[in-house]
């Protein structure tokens, strides 16, 4: 097992509030959510009441694949915001309309029970090891977002997405801030 | 009630609606009423409900139709809940129940003949729910009730009507989704 090599106390956390300035830059109009721990306080919360933002709240995420790429045919830019367990659960959906179908579902998910200090291969939590090689094996594009850093590429990733009718999945490994 | 010949009294009136429909409802109405406004791109059983609440929310102006399944909607009845919550105006909701899983062999769907689709439209908050069993009372009913404001369901008990071909091919095709995609731009 690797490890990171700043300690607990050095970590940096990403903003949520920067986060949610990235996705609004990159155009999208909807978020499309059920609720995730990881990502409740820093981005769920801010963005409900935030104006420049409509909420769709599901019962499952797989409503939110098919609401995300059916929306894209005017061109209405959607993040589907979930959990780990919810993007499991959306497997085939994602399957048939994020890959088979071509369209442009962006997803945003918080990665529960990842050690703040760990990369998610190297989790203890076998929930979260194998999500990276999953995207892997569906051809998905991911990328990590863990530090202020990393936000910087929200905005490129999402408009890529869309530009080229892919999908891709940001992954929440430590809590944005609020 | 034969589901073909419910749509062919759902035809005349539908002209510049999305059209989701899902299965043999769907293979029947590409022949009976094929336009390029039709969605055939649902993907995953039962997720038409979901995407005609994105169509519907990503396209207020628009009037957005949902041909689904009794099946297909039993995989997704959550979205009954979401699309009551999300309160779209412009979503009519037509569940053609037939109590089998038609495509898949026609095995019966769990709770056949008992479940109440309209009862549970109702308790999930839909502004309307009725049921058509009766051809004719559908073709005195169905304008009203694609006047009243949505979401709204309407149940059609039906049963299979002509053999329609089944073409798979095509509404998993690049090119379907192409003229979707351009019709919708309004060209």
């Amino acid at each position: 097992m690797t490890t990171r090599t700043d300690t607990p106390s050095e970590l940096q956390y990403p903003s949520g509030s920067d986060i949610i300035t990235a996705i609004k830059a990159a155009g999208v109009e909807f978020v499309v959510s059920v609720p995730d721990i990881v990502t409740s306080d820093g981005l769920l919360w801010p963005l409900s009441t935030d104006p420049e933002l409509k909420l769709v709240r599901v019962c499952k995420e797989d409503e939110g694949v098919s609401i995300c790429g059916a929306m894209s045919y005017n061109n209405t830019r959607a993040l589907l915001l979930m959990q780990q367990t919810g993007l499991m659960d959306s497997l085939n959906a994602i399957r048939a309309i994020g890959m088979d179908y071509q369209l442009p579902i962006c997803m945003m998910v918080g990665l529960q029970g990842k050690e703040a200090a760990l990369k998610p291969e190297d989790s203890a939590s076998y929930g979260v090891r194998i999500i990276e090689p999953i995207l892997r094996a569906m051809d998905i594009p991911s990328r990590l977002i863990e530090t202020p850093g990393d936000i910087a590429h929200i905005r490129e990733d999402i408009e890529q997405a869309y530009r080229n009718s892919t999908t891709f999945c940001f992954l929440i490994g430590r809590s944005p801030t609020p | 009630m034969r589901r073909d010949h419910a749509l062919e009294i759902l035809k005349p009136l539908v002209n510049e609606q999305i059209v989701v429909a899902v299965y043999q409802t769907l293979f029947d109405w590409m022949v009976i009423h094929p336009r390029d406004l039709n969605y055939v791109a649902t993907g995953a059983m039962g997720q038409a409900s979901s995407h005609a609440l994105g169509l519907a929310l990503a396209n207020p102006q628009r009037e957005v139709l949902v041909f689904d399944g009794d099946g297909s909607l039993l995989m997704n009845l959550g979205s009954l809940v979401t699309i009551a919550n999300a309160a779209p105006a412009n979503l009519h909701h037509f569940v053609f129940v037939n109590g089998v899983y038609e495509v898949n062999g026609a095995h019966p769907t769990p709770g056949a003949g008992k479940v109440d689709f309209a009862g549970m439209a109702q308790a999930a908050g839909y502004l309307e729910a009725v049921e058509f069993s009766d051809l004719d009372l559908f073709r005195e009913g169905v304008t009203d009730f694609l006047a009243k404001p949505g979401p709204a369901l309407a149940v059609m008990q039906i049963e299979a009507g002509e053999p329609y071909p089944r073409d798979y091919a095509y509404i998993h095709s690049a090119g379907a989704r192409a003229r979707f995609r351009h019709a919708l731009a309004g060209n």
